[in-house]
Protein backbone atom coordinates (compact mmCIF):
# COMPACT_ATOMS: atom_id res chain seq x y z
CA UNK A 1 0.00 0.00 0.00
CA UNK A 2 0.99 3.87 -0.80
CA UNK A 3 1.22 6.48 1.64
CA UNK A 4 -0.72 8.75 0.46
CA UNK A 5 -1.06 12.03 2.51
CA UNK A 6 -4.72 12.21 3.13
CA UNK A 7 -8.11 11.13 1.86
CA UNK A 8 -9.39 9.96 5.24
CA UNK A 9 -12.36 12.65 5.56
CA UNK A 10 -14.67 10.43 2.96
CA UNK A 11 -14.70 7.82 5.63
CA UNK A 12 -13.95 10.68 8.82
CA UNK A 13 -17.50 12.46 8.52
CA UNK A 14 -20.22 9.77 8.99
CA UNK A 15 -23.65 11.14 8.00
CA UNK A 16 -24.90 11.81 11.47
CA UNK A 17 -22.22 14.09 11.71
CA UNK A 18 -19.71 15.23 14.41
CA UNK A 19 -19.44 11.70 15.19
CA UNK A 20 -16.00 11.24 14.80
CA UNK A 21 -14.03 13.68 16.89
CA UNK A 22 -10.25 14.00 18.12
CA UNK A 23 -9.06 14.24 14.74
CA UNK A 24 -10.24 10.92 13.37
CA UNK A 25 -12.08 12.09 10.63
CA UNK A 26 -8.62 12.85 8.93
CA UNK A 27 -7.42 9.57 9.89
CA UNK A 28 -5.66 9.80 6.28
CA UNK A 29 -4.95 6.32 5.15
CA UNK A 30 -4.03 4.67 1.34
CA UNK A 31 -6.79 4.24 -0.93
CA UNK A 32 -6.49 2.11 -3.85
CA UNK A 33 -8.84 3.19 -5.97
CA UNK A 34 -12.77 2.16 -5.59
CA UNK A 35 -13.40 0.57 -1.99
CA UNK A 36 -13.97 -3.16 -1.79
CA UNK A 37 -16.65 -2.96 0.89
CA UNK A 38 -18.58 0.27 1.15
CA UNK A 39 -21.50 0.69 4.25
CA UNK A 40 -23.65 3.80 3.97
CA UNK A 41 -25.79 5.55 6.33
CA UNK A 42 -26.64 2.16 7.92
CA UNK A 43 -29.42 1.74 10.44
CA UNK A 44 -30.45 -1.58 12.40
CA UNK A 45 -33.00 -2.29 14.46
CA UNK A 46 -33.43 -5.13 16.85
CA UNK A 47 -37.26 -4.82 17.57
CA UNK A 48 -37.56 -1.89 19.48
CA UNK A 49 -33.70 -1.18 20.23
CA UNK A 50 -31.45 0.83 17.97
CA UNK A 51 -28.27 -0.98 17.45
CA UNK A 52 -26.38 0.77 14.63
CA UNK A 53 -26.83 4.17 14.36
CA UNK A 54 -26.06 5.46 10.49
CA UNK A 55 -22.83 4.01 10.07
CA UNK A 56 -20.76 4.70 7.46
CA UNK A 57 -17.55 2.69 6.18
CA UNK A 58 -15.35 1.77 3.47
CA UNK A 59 -13.01 -1.17 3.57
CA UNK A 60 -10.03 -0.65 0.64
CA UNK A 61 -8.73 -4.00 -1.29
CA UNK A 62 -6.03 -5.76 1.17
CA UNK A 63 -6.65 -3.80 4.24
CA UNK A 64 -7.28 -5.37 7.66
CA UNK A 65 -10.11 -2.86 8.79
CA UNK A 66 -10.93 -3.13 12.17
CA UNK A 67 -14.15 -2.41 14.07
CA UNK A 68 -13.13 -1.61 18.22
CA UNK A 69 -15.87 -1.25 20.96
CA UNK A 70 -17.10 -2.61 24.11
CA UNK A 71 -19.52 -5.09 24.87
CA UNK A 72 -23.38 -4.18 23.47
CA UNK A 73 -21.68 -1.38 20.75
CA UNK A 74 -22.73 -3.06 17.86
CA UNK A 75 -20.03 -4.54 16.25
CA UNK A 76 -21.14 -8.00 15.52
CA UNK A 77 -24.34 -6.32 14.54
CA UNK A 78 -22.32 -4.38 12.12
CA UNK A 79 -20.55 -7.48 10.76
CA UNK A 80 -23.83 -9.37 10.62
CA UNK A 81 -25.59 -7.15 8.71
CA UNK A 82 -22.91 -7.15 6.27
CA UNK A 83 -22.99 -10.42 5.55
CA UNK A 84 -26.68 -10.17 5.27
CA UNK A 85 -27.84 -11.59 8.63
CA UNK A 86 -29.56 -8.69 9.43
CA UNK A 87 -31.43 -6.59 7.42
CA UNK A 88 -30.76 -2.90 7.75
CA UNK A 89 -33.67 -0.32 8.74
CA UNK A 90 -31.85 1.95 6.54
CA UNK A 91 -28.83 2.27 4.49
CA UNK A 92 -26.87 0.19 1.91
CA UNK A 93 -24.20 -2.47 1.79
CA UNK A 94 -22.34 -1.89 -1.58
CA UNK A 95 -19.54 -4.54 -2.55
CA UNK A 96 -17.39 -4.00 -5.45
CA UNK A 97 -19.79 -1.57 -6.73
CA UNK A 98 -22.74 -3.46 -6.69
CA UNK A 99 -25.82 -3.32 -3.94
CA UNK A 100 -25.85 -5.90 -1.56
CA UNK A 101 -28.60 -4.78 0.94
CA UNK A 102 -31.51 -6.64 -0.22
CA UNK A 103 -29.35 -9.92 -1.08
CA UNK A 104 -29.75 -13.26 1.59
CA UNK A 105 -26.52 -14.37 3.41
CA UNK A 106 -25.81 -17.23 1.35
CA UNK A 107 -25.95 -14.91 -2.13
CA UNK A 108 -23.58 -12.32 -0.65
CA UNK A 109 -21.49 -15.42 -0.14
CA UNK A 110 -20.92 -16.84 -2.96
CA UNK A 111 -20.18 -13.29 -4.29
CA UNK A 112 -16.95 -13.03 -1.89
CA UNK A 113 -18.44 -12.01 1.68
CA UNK A 114 -18.01 -14.75 3.79
CA UNK A 115 -18.28 -14.36 7.84
CA UNK A 116 -16.78 -16.41 10.59
CA UNK A 117 -19.31 -16.08 12.92
CA UNK A 118 -18.54 -15.20 16.53
CA UNK A 119 -18.27 -18.52 18.78
CA UNK A 120 -17.26 -20.08 16.09
CA UNK A 121 -20.46 -22.42 15.11
CA UNK A 122 -18.78 -25.17 13.56
CA UNK A 123 -21.08 -28.18 12.26
CA UNK A 124 -20.24 -30.28 15.71
CA UNK A 125 -21.35 -33.78 14.47
CA UNK A 126 -19.22 -33.40 10.65
CA UNK A 127 -15.62 -33.95 11.34
CA UNK A 128 -12.97 -31.43 10.44
CA UNK A 129 -12.61 -32.29 7.19
CA UNK A 130 -16.60 -32.23 6.36
CA UNK A 131 -16.54 -28.92 7.91
CA UNK A 132 -13.76 -27.73 5.10
CA UNK A 133 -15.89 -29.63 2.27
CA UNK A 134 -19.53 -28.24 3.54
CA UNK A 135 -17.26 -24.37 2.95
CA UNK A 136 -15.98 -25.92 -0.23
CA UNK A 137 -19.25 -26.32 -1.68
CA UNK A 138 -20.38 -23.08 -3.16
CA UNK A 139 -16.87 -21.18 -3.45
CA UNK A 140 -15.57 -19.23 -6.00
CA UNK A 141 -12.41 -20.09 -7.73
CA UNK A 142 -9.72 -19.06 -5.90
CA UNK A 143 -6.54 -19.55 -4.64
CA UNK A 144 -7.52 -21.49 -1.13
CA UNK A 145 -8.45 -25.79 -1.20
CA UNK A 146 -9.00 -27.94 1.47
CA UNK A 147 -4.97 -28.82 1.13
CA UNK A 148 -4.34 -25.64 1.59
CA UNK A 149 -5.86 -25.19 5.04
CA UNK A 150 -4.06 -28.44 5.59
CA UNK A 151 -0.86 -26.74 4.63
CA UNK A 152 -1.46 -23.79 6.43
CA UNK A 153 -2.63 -25.28 9.83
CA UNK A 154 -0.60 -28.19 9.61
CA UNK A 155 -2.02 -29.83 12.89
CA UNK A 156 -5.47 -30.14 11.13
CA UNK A 157 -4.32 -32.77 8.22
CA UNK A 158 -3.99 -35.46 10.89
CA UNK A 159 -7.22 -34.82 13.00
CA UNK A 160 -9.43 -34.59 9.75
CA UNK A 161 -11.61 -37.40 10.53
CA UNK A 162 -12.14 -35.83 14.21
CA UNK A 163 -15.51 -34.75 14.70
CA UNK A 164 -15.47 -30.70 15.17
CA UNK A 165 -17.24 -30.88 18.17
CA UNK A 166 -14.48 -32.43 19.98
CA UNK A 167 -11.89 -29.86 19.57
CA UNK A 168 -10.10 -27.47 21.85
CA UNK A 169 -11.83 -23.86 21.50
CA UNK A 170 -8.64 -22.91 19.59
CA UNK A 171 -8.83 -25.50 16.94
CA UNK A 172 -12.43 -25.34 16.60
CA UNK A 173 -11.75 -21.21 15.74
CA UNK A 174 -9.35 -22.36 13.39
CA UNK A 175 -11.26 -24.75 11.35
CA UNK A 176 -13.75 -21.96 11.16
CA UNK A 177 -11.61 -20.23 9.81
CA UNK A 178 -10.16 -22.79 7.41
CA UNK A 179 -13.92 -22.77 6.67
CA UNK A 180 -14.07 -19.93 5.50
CA UNK A 181 -11.29 -19.87 3.59
CA UNK A 182 -11.60 -22.52 1.14
CA UNK A 183 -14.61 -20.15 -0.26
CA UNK A 184 -12.41 -18.03 -1.29
CA UNK A 185 -13.65 -14.36 -0.30
CA UNK A 186 -12.51 -11.19 -1.71
CA UNK A 187 -13.67 -9.55 1.73
CA UNK A 188 -13.14 -11.98 5.09
CA UNK A 189 -15.41 -11.02 8.27
CA UNK A 190 -14.08 -12.23 11.46
CA UNK A 191 -16.25 -11.88 14.51
CA UNK A 192 -14.69 -11.90 17.67
CA UNK A 193 -11.98 -14.14 17.10
CA UNK A 194 -10.41 -14.06 20.17
CA UNK A 195 -13.96 -14.46 22.26
CA UNK A 196 -13.16 -17.59 25.12
CA UNK A 197 -9.77 -18.30 23.83
CA UNK A 198 -6.71 -18.03 25.72
CA UNK A 199 -4.18 -15.19 24.80
CA UNK A 200 -1.62 -17.38 23.84
CA UNK A 201 -3.96 -18.85 21.41
CA UNK A 202 -5.27 -15.35 20.64
CA UNK A 203 -1.70 -14.52 19.81
CA UNK A 204 -1.09 -17.66 17.55
CA UNK A 205 -4.23 -16.98 15.55
CA UNK A 206 -3.47 -13.72 14.70
CA UNK A 207 0.12 -14.36 13.66
CA UNK A 208 -1.86 -16.39 11.03
CA UNK A 209 -2.83 -13.23 9.35
CA UNK A 210 0.13 -12.19 7.14
CA UNK A 211 -0.05 -15.67 5.46
CA UNK A 212 -3.63 -14.85 5.12
CA UNK A 213 -3.52 -11.87 3.38
CA UNK A 214 -0.92 -12.37 1.04
CA UNK A 215 -3.53 -14.58 -0.78
CA UNK A 216 -5.08 -11.04 -1.94
CA UNK A 217 -7.80 -11.03 0.77
CA UNK A 218 -9.28 -8.09 2.56
CA UNK A 219 -10.33 -8.72 6.39
CA UNK A 220 -12.82 -6.76 8.33
CA UNK A 221 -12.94 -7.82 11.68
CA UNK A 222 -14.13 -7.24 14.92
CA UNK A 223 -12.38 -7.11 17.98
CA UNK A 224 -13.19 -6.32 21.58
CA UNK A 225 -9.17 -6.95 22.27
CA UNK A 226 -8.25 -3.01 21.28
CA UNK A 227 -4.73 -3.66 21.37
CA UNK A 228 -4.60 -6.63 19.57
CA UNK A 229 -6.97 -5.13 16.88
CA UNK A 230 -4.16 -2.07 16.76
CA UNK A 231 -1.09 -4.59 16.37
CA UNK A 232 -3.30 -6.42 13.52
CA UNK A 233 -5.01 -3.54 11.50
CA UNK A 234 -4.52 -0.65 9.15
CA UNK A 235 -7.44 0.83 10.08
CA UNK A 236 -9.46 1.15 13.51
CA UNK A 237 -13.10 2.20 13.47
CA UNK A 238 -14.54 2.38 17.20
CA UNK A 239 -18.43 2.13 17.64
CA UNK A 240 -20.05 3.27 21.45
CA UNK A 241 -24.09 2.46 21.66
CA UNK A 242 -23.96 1.95 18.35
CA UNK A 243 -22.11 5.37 16.90
CA UNK A 244 -19.05 5.99 15.10
CA UNK A 245 -17.07 7.44 17.97
CA UNK A 246 -13.41 7.24 16.50
CA UNK A 247 -11.68 6.03 13.07
CA UNK A 248 -8.12 6.27 11.58
CA UNK A 249 -5.15 4.31 11.34
CA UNK A 250 -3.21 2.80 14.77
CA UNK A 251 -0.57 5.27 14.21
CA UNK A 252 -2.93 7.94 13.88
CA UNK A 253 -4.76 8.27 16.95
CA UNK A 254 -3.41 8.10 20.52
CA UNK A 255 -4.16 5.69 23.39
CA UNK A 256 -6.28 8.51 25.38
CA UNK A 257 -7.98 8.89 22.42
CA UNK A 258 -8.73 5.37 21.94
CA UNK A 259 -9.78 5.19 26.13
CA UNK A 260 -11.84 8.34 25.37
CA UNK A 261 -13.92 6.34 22.32
CA UNK A 262 -14.21 2.90 23.57
CA UNK A 263 -15.43 4.21 26.96
CA UNK A 264 -17.17 7.26 25.81
CA UNK A 265 -15.21 9.67 28.42
CA UNK A 266 -15.60 13.05 28.03
CA UNK A 267 -14.21 14.59 24.86
CA UNK A 268 -16.69 12.38 22.52
CA UNK A 269 -19.46 15.06 22.08
CA UNK A 270 -21.50 12.58 21.09
CA UNK A 271 -22.32 11.15 24.18
CA UNK A 272 -25.56 12.62 26.06
CA UNK A 273 -24.67 11.06 29.45
CA UNK A 274 -20.81 11.09 28.96
CA UNK A 275 -20.81 8.04 31.41
CA UNK A 276 -18.71 5.17 31.25
CA UNK A 277 -19.70 1.73 30.22
CA UNK A 278 -18.39 -0.54 32.36
CA UNK B 1 -42.38 -72.58 18.54
CA UNK B 2 -45.22 -70.27 18.59
CA UNK B 3 -42.99 -67.56 20.71
CA UNK B 4 -40.65 -67.97 18.06
CA UNK B 5 -43.05 -66.92 15.42
CA UNK B 6 -44.32 -64.37 17.38
CA UNK B 7 -40.41 -62.81 17.43
CA UNK B 8 -39.91 -63.56 13.70
CA UNK B 9 -43.26 -62.41 12.47
CA UNK B 10 -42.37 -58.90 15.12
CA UNK B 11 -39.59 -58.32 13.52
CA UNK B 12 -40.58 -58.87 9.95
CA UNK B 13 -43.62 -56.35 10.53
CA UNK B 14 -40.75 -53.99 11.82
CA UNK B 15 -39.42 -52.93 8.54
CA UNK B 16 -43.00 -51.96 7.51
CA UNK B 17 -42.78 -49.43 11.03
CA UNK B 18 -38.78 -48.65 9.64
CA UNK B 19 -40.82 -47.49 6.44
CA UNK B 20 -43.70 -45.44 8.55
CA UNK B 21 -41.33 -44.12 10.96
CA UNK B 22 -38.03 -42.95 8.58
CA UNK B 23 -39.34 -40.05 6.96
CA UNK B 24 -40.72 -38.64 9.98
CA UNK B 25 -37.70 -39.22 11.93
CA UNK B 26 -35.65 -37.36 9.30
CA UNK B 27 -37.95 -34.13 9.40
CA UNK B 28 -37.73 -34.06 12.94
CA UNK B 29 -34.03 -34.52 12.56
CA UNK B 30 -32.79 -31.94 10.15
CA UNK B 31 -35.62 -28.99 10.49
CA UNK B 32 -37.32 -29.36 13.69
CA UNK B 33 -40.40 -30.36 12.05
CA UNK B 34 -42.95 -32.85 13.94
CA UNK B 35 -45.04 -33.46 10.41
CA UNK B 36 -48.68 -34.75 12.03
CA UNK B 37 -49.60 -34.98 8.24
CA UNK B 38 -46.92 -38.09 7.90
CA UNK B 39 -49.37 -40.74 7.82
CA UNK B 40 -52.02 -39.30 5.47
CA UNK B 41 -49.41 -38.44 3.06
CA UNK B 42 -48.21 -41.87 2.83
CA UNK B 43 -51.94 -42.62 2.64
CA UNK B 44 -51.75 -40.61 -0.29
CA UNK B 45 -48.73 -42.38 -1.75
CA UNK B 46 -50.60 -45.10 -1.65
CA UNK B 47 -53.47 -43.51 -3.67
CA UNK B 48 -51.09 -42.48 -5.82
CA UNK B 49 -50.32 -45.98 -6.47
CA UNK B 50 -53.18 -47.28 -7.28
CA UNK B 51 -54.17 -44.26 -9.93
CA UNK B 52 -50.58 -45.23 -11.55
CA UNK B 53 -50.92 -48.66 -11.55
CA UNK B 54 -54.60 -48.08 -12.97
CA UNK B 55 -53.97 -45.59 -14.94
CA UNK B 56 -50.57 -46.95 -16.44
CA UNK B 57 -50.79 -50.92 -15.87
CA UNK B 58 -47.16 -50.78 -14.80
CA UNK B 59 -46.53 -54.31 -12.60
CA UNK B 60 -47.62 -53.35 -9.15
CA UNK B 61 -43.39 -54.06 -7.78
CA UNK B 62 -43.08 -51.27 -10.15
CA UNK B 63 -45.50 -48.38 -9.57
CA UNK B 64 -42.76 -47.06 -6.93
CA UNK B 65 -40.29 -45.96 -9.66
CA UNK B 66 -43.50 -43.29 -10.26
CA UNK B 67 -44.76 -42.76 -7.26
CA UNK B 68 -41.30 -42.11 -5.06
CA UNK B 69 -40.54 -38.97 -7.30
CA UNK B 70 -43.89 -37.95 -7.70
CA UNK B 71 -44.20 -37.45 -3.83
CA UNK B 72 -40.44 -36.44 -3.17
CA UNK B 73 -41.47 -33.27 -5.73
CA UNK B 74 -44.93 -32.88 -3.70
CA UNK B 75 -42.03 -33.35 -0.39
CA UNK B 76 -39.92 -30.28 -1.83
CA UNK B 77 -42.88 -28.29 -2.85
CA UNK B 78 -44.83 -28.70 0.64
CA UNK B 79 -41.20 -28.12 2.27
CA UNK B 80 -40.85 -24.66 0.02
CA UNK B 81 -44.18 -23.42 1.15
CA UNK B 82 -46.51 -24.52 3.50
CA UNK B 83 -43.86 -25.37 5.59
CA UNK B 84 -41.53 -22.77 5.31
CA UNK B 85 -43.30 -20.25 5.90
CA UNK B 86 -45.03 -21.86 9.29
CA UNK B 87 -41.61 -22.73 10.01
CA UNK B 88 -40.69 -18.70 9.56
CA UNK B 89 -43.09 -18.04 12.45
CA UNK B 90 -41.81 -20.19 14.93
CA UNK B 91 -41.48 -24.15 15.55
CA UNK B 92 -44.69 -24.70 16.72
CA UNK B 93 -46.54 -23.49 14.02
CA UNK B 94 -45.49 -26.74 12.23
CA UNK B 95 -47.26 -28.74 14.22
CA UNK B 96 -50.43 -26.24 13.91
CA UNK B 97 -50.12 -26.74 10.26
CA UNK B 98 -49.33 -30.23 9.55
CA UNK B 99 -52.20 -30.71 12.01
CA UNK B 100 -54.21 -28.75 9.36
CA UNK B 101 -52.59 -30.45 5.87
CA UNK B 102 -53.40 -34.39 8.00
CA UNK B 103 -57.24 -33.10 8.39
CA UNK B 104 -57.34 -31.50 4.45
CA UNK B 105 -55.94 -34.46 3.37
CA UNK B 106 -58.03 -36.91 5.21
CA UNK B 107 -61.33 -35.38 4.36
CA UNK B 108 -60.00 -34.22 0.70
CA UNK B 109 -59.68 -38.38 0.98
CA UNK B 110 -62.72 -38.86 1.92
CA UNK B 111 -64.82 -36.43 -0.37
CA UNK B 112 -63.34 -38.12 -3.74
CA UNK B 113 -62.15 -41.70 -2.58
CA UNK B 114 -64.94 -41.92 0.07
CA UNK B 115 -64.74 -43.99 3.07
CA UNK B 116 -64.07 -47.97 1.63
CA UNK B 117 -60.55 -49.54 1.70
CA UNK B 118 -58.71 -50.40 -0.86
CA UNK B 119 -55.29 -52.76 -1.27
CA UNK B 120 -52.75 -52.49 -3.54
CA UNK B 121 -52.64 -55.46 -6.42
CA UNK B 122 -54.09 -57.80 -3.84
CA UNK B 123 -53.92 -61.09 -6.75
CA UNK B 124 -50.26 -61.23 -7.01
CA UNK B 125 -48.57 -64.27 -5.77
CA UNK B 126 -45.94 -62.56 -3.81
CA UNK B 127 -48.69 -60.42 -1.70
CA UNK B 128 -50.16 -63.80 -0.78
CA UNK B 129 -48.21 -66.38 -0.83
CA UNK B 130 -45.81 -67.89 1.87
CA UNK B 131 -42.80 -70.06 2.51
CA UNK B 132 -42.66 -72.78 6.14
CA UNK B 133 -39.70 -72.44 8.54
CA UNK B 134 -40.75 -75.99 10.56
CA UNK B 135 -43.92 -76.98 10.80
CA UNK B 136 -45.50 -73.95 12.78
CA UNK B 137 -43.69 -70.82 10.85
CA UNK B 138 -45.24 -69.46 7.87
CA UNK B 139 -43.49 -66.36 6.36
CA UNK B 140 -45.08 -64.54 3.97
CA UNK B 141 -42.85 -63.30 0.69
CA UNK B 142 -44.34 -59.27 1.25
CA UNK B 143 -42.89 -59.09 4.47
CA UNK B 144 -39.85 -59.90 3.79
CA UNK B 145 -39.66 -58.10 0.84
CA UNK B 146 -40.86 -55.19 2.65
CA UNK B 147 -38.14 -55.81 5.52
CA UNK B 148 -35.67 -55.68 2.80
CA UNK B 149 -37.08 -52.20 1.27
CA UNK B 150 -36.67 -51.00 4.33
CA UNK B 151 -33.48 -51.81 5.00
CA UNK B 152 -32.24 -51.12 1.71
CA UNK B 153 -33.95 -47.18 2.09
CA UNK B 154 -31.59 -47.01 5.57
CA UNK B 155 -28.67 -48.29 3.61
CA UNK B 156 -29.83 -45.58 0.77
CA UNK B 157 -30.71 -42.61 3.41
CA UNK B 158 -27.15 -43.49 5.30
CA UNK B 159 -24.97 -43.41 2.18
CA UNK B 160 -26.48 -40.37 0.85
CA UNK B 161 -26.26 -38.49 4.17
CA UNK B 162 -22.63 -39.66 4.89
CA UNK B 163 -21.23 -39.64 1.38
CA UNK B 164 -22.84 -36.65 -0.59
CA UNK B 165 -22.79 -33.17 -1.09
CA UNK B 166 -26.02 -32.98 -0.71
CA UNK B 167 -25.91 -34.73 2.40
CA UNK B 168 -23.29 -33.07 3.82
CA UNK B 169 -25.08 -30.27 3.88
CA UNK B 170 -28.45 -31.72 4.85
CA UNK B 171 -26.65 -32.66 8.04
CA UNK B 172 -24.52 -29.05 8.27
CA UNK B 173 -28.10 -27.39 7.94
CA UNK B 174 -29.36 -29.93 10.78
CA UNK B 175 -26.67 -28.65 13.11
CA UNK B 176 -26.25 -24.90 12.62
CA UNK B 177 -28.68 -23.32 10.10
CA UNK B 178 -26.91 -20.08 10.20
CA UNK B 179 -23.48 -20.96 9.84
CA UNK B 180 -24.27 -22.89 6.56
CA UNK B 181 -26.11 -19.78 4.72
CA UNK B 182 -22.54 -18.08 5.64
CA UNK B 183 -21.09 -21.24 3.32
CA UNK B 184 -23.03 -20.07 0.66
CA UNK B 185 -25.58 -22.55 0.78
CA UNK B 186 -29.47 -21.72 1.03
CA UNK B 187 -30.73 -23.85 4.02
CA UNK B 188 -34.45 -23.46 2.93
CA UNK B 189 -33.17 -25.49 -0.39
CA UNK B 190 -31.70 -27.86 1.87
CA UNK B 191 -34.87 -28.48 3.62
CA UNK B 192 -36.42 -29.07 0.66
CA UNK B 193 -34.34 -31.64 -0.36
CA UNK B 194 -34.64 -33.52 2.95
CA UNK B 195 -38.58 -33.20 2.93
CA UNK B 196 -38.27 -35.01 -0.63
CA UNK B 197 -36.18 -37.56 0.80
CA UNK B 198 -38.47 -37.77 3.27
CA UNK B 199 -41.48 -38.05 2.01
CA UNK B 200 -40.04 -40.43 -1.11
CA UNK B 201 -39.68 -42.92 1.96
CA UNK B 202 -43.18 -41.85 2.82
CA UNK B 203 -44.31 -42.69 -0.47
CA UNK B 204 -42.94 -46.73 0.01
CA UNK B 205 -44.57 -46.89 3.14
CA UNK B 206 -47.74 -46.26 1.99
CA UNK B 207 -47.40 -48.33 -1.14
CA UNK B 208 -46.28 -50.99 1.48
CA UNK B 209 -49.15 -50.58 4.02
CA UNK B 210 -51.55 -50.85 1.10
CA UNK B 211 -50.14 -54.16 0.03
CA UNK B 212 -49.68 -55.48 3.50
CA UNK B 213 -53.18 -54.17 4.48
CA UNK B 214 -55.59 -52.00 2.93
CA UNK B 215 -55.97 -48.39 2.44
CA UNK B 216 -58.50 -46.25 3.82
CA UNK B 217 -58.82 -42.25 4.46
CA UNK B 218 -57.70 -42.93 7.84
CA UNK B 219 -55.59 -45.26 8.22
CA UNK B 220 -52.98 -42.19 8.07
CA UNK B 221 -53.57 -41.00 11.50
CA UNK B 222 -54.68 -44.23 12.86
CA UNK B 223 -52.23 -46.28 12.38
CA UNK B 224 -49.46 -45.27 10.04
CA UNK B 225 -48.33 -41.90 11.97
CA UNK B 226 -49.24 -43.66 15.70
CA UNK B 227 -46.94 -46.47 14.26
CA UNK B 228 -44.01 -44.07 13.27
CA UNK B 229 -44.33 -41.65 16.32
CA UNK B 230 -43.78 -45.21 18.37
CA UNK B 231 -41.31 -46.53 16.51
CA UNK B 232 -39.24 -43.21 16.43
CA UNK B 233 -39.72 -42.34 20.09
CA UNK B 234 -38.41 -46.14 20.59
CA UNK B 235 -35.32 -45.87 18.51
CA UNK B 236 -34.41 -42.49 19.89
CA UNK B 237 -35.29 -38.86 17.82
CA UNK B 238 -33.74 -38.24 14.74
CA UNK B 239 -31.58 -41.54 14.34
CA UNK B 240 -32.29 -43.11 11.38
CA UNK B 241 -31.24 -47.28 12.60
CA UNK B 242 -33.18 -46.28 15.27
CA UNK B 243 -36.47 -46.26 13.49
CA UNK B 244 -35.52 -50.22 12.45
CA UNK B 245 -34.78 -50.75 15.82
CA UNK B 246 -37.73 -49.14 16.77
CA UNK B 247 -39.97 -50.52 14.60
CA UNK B 248 -38.77 -53.84 14.82
CA UNK B 249 -39.15 -53.73 19.27
CA UNK B 250 -42.62 -52.41 18.40
CA UNK B 251 -43.54 -55.45 15.82
CA UNK B 252 -41.94 -57.82 18.09
CA UNK B 253 -44.09 -56.23 21.36
CA UNK B 254 -47.14 -56.42 19.30
CA UNK B 255 -46.65 -60.21 18.30
CA UNK B 256 -46.08 -61.28 21.41
CA UNK B 257 -49.21 -59.28 22.86
CA UNK B 258 -51.05 -60.89 19.98
CA UNK B 259 -49.45 -64.44 21.34
CA UNK B 260 -50.88 -63.47 24.92
CA UNK B 261 -54.04 -62.60 24.08
CA UNK B 262 -55.70 -61.67 20.66
CA UNK B 263 -56.87 -58.47 22.08
CA UNK B 264 -53.75 -57.14 23.65
CA UNK B 265 -51.66 -56.73 20.41
CA UNK B 266 -51.72 -53.22 20.31
CA UNK B 267 -51.75 -52.77 24.16
CA UNK B 268 -48.49 -54.35 24.22
CA UNK B 269 -46.74 -52.44 21.47
CA UNK B 270 -47.52 -49.19 23.85
CA UNK B 271 -46.70 -50.23 26.92
CA UNK B 272 -43.23 -51.07 25.51
CA UNK B 273 -43.32 -47.72 24.39
CA UNK B 274 -43.96 -46.44 27.60
CA UNK B 275 -41.83 -48.16 29.33
CA UNK B 276 -38.76 -46.61 27.16
CA UNK B 277 -40.15 -43.32 27.61
CA UNK B 278 -39.77 -43.82 31.62
CA UNK B 279 -36.68 -45.79 31.30
CA UNK B 280 -34.88 -44.13 28.49
CA UNK B 281 -36.66 -41.29 26.84
CA UNK B 282 -33.54 -40.13 24.28
CA UNK B 283 -34.49 -43.45 22.96
CA UNK B 284 -32.87 -47.22 22.21
CA UNK B 285 -30.54 -45.23 19.98
CA UNK B 286 -29.41 -41.70 20.88
CA UNK B 287 -28.91 -39.15 18.04
CA UNK B 288 -25.55 -38.37 19.60
CA UNK B 289 -24.00 -42.06 19.66
CA UNK B 290 -24.64 -42.89 15.82
CA UNK B 291 -22.74 -40.85 12.82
Amino acid sequence: MTEAAHGGAANGGTANGGAANGGAANGGRPENGTPLLEVTDLTVHHGQLCALDAISLRVYPGEVYAIIGANGAGKSTLLRTIAGLHQPTTGWVRFDGTDMTTLRPERRARQGIVMVPEGRRLFGSLSVEENLQVGKTYARPGPWTIDRVYETFEWMRGRRNQRAAQLSGGEQQTVAIGRALVANPRVLLLDELSLGLAPVIVQRIYAMLPQILATGLTVLLVEQDVSQALRVASHIHCLLEGRTTLEGRPADVTAEQVEAAYFGLAGTARLPGGGSEP
Amino acid sequence: MAWLNAIIQGVLTGGLYALFACGLSLMFGVMKVVNLAHGDLAVVGGYVAIGVITVTHIPVLWSFVIVVPVMAVLGYALQRTLIQSALDRGVLTTLIVTLGLSVVIENGLLQFFTANSRGIGASMALVTGSFSLGSQIQIAYLLVLIFAVAVAVLLGLQWFLSRSSYGRLIRATADDQEAVQLAGADYRHVFGIAAALALGTVALAGIGYGMYSDLDPTAGTDTILLFAFVAVVIGGLGSLWGTLLGGIVLGVAQQIGAQINISDELLAGYLVFLLVLVLRPQGLVSRRAQS
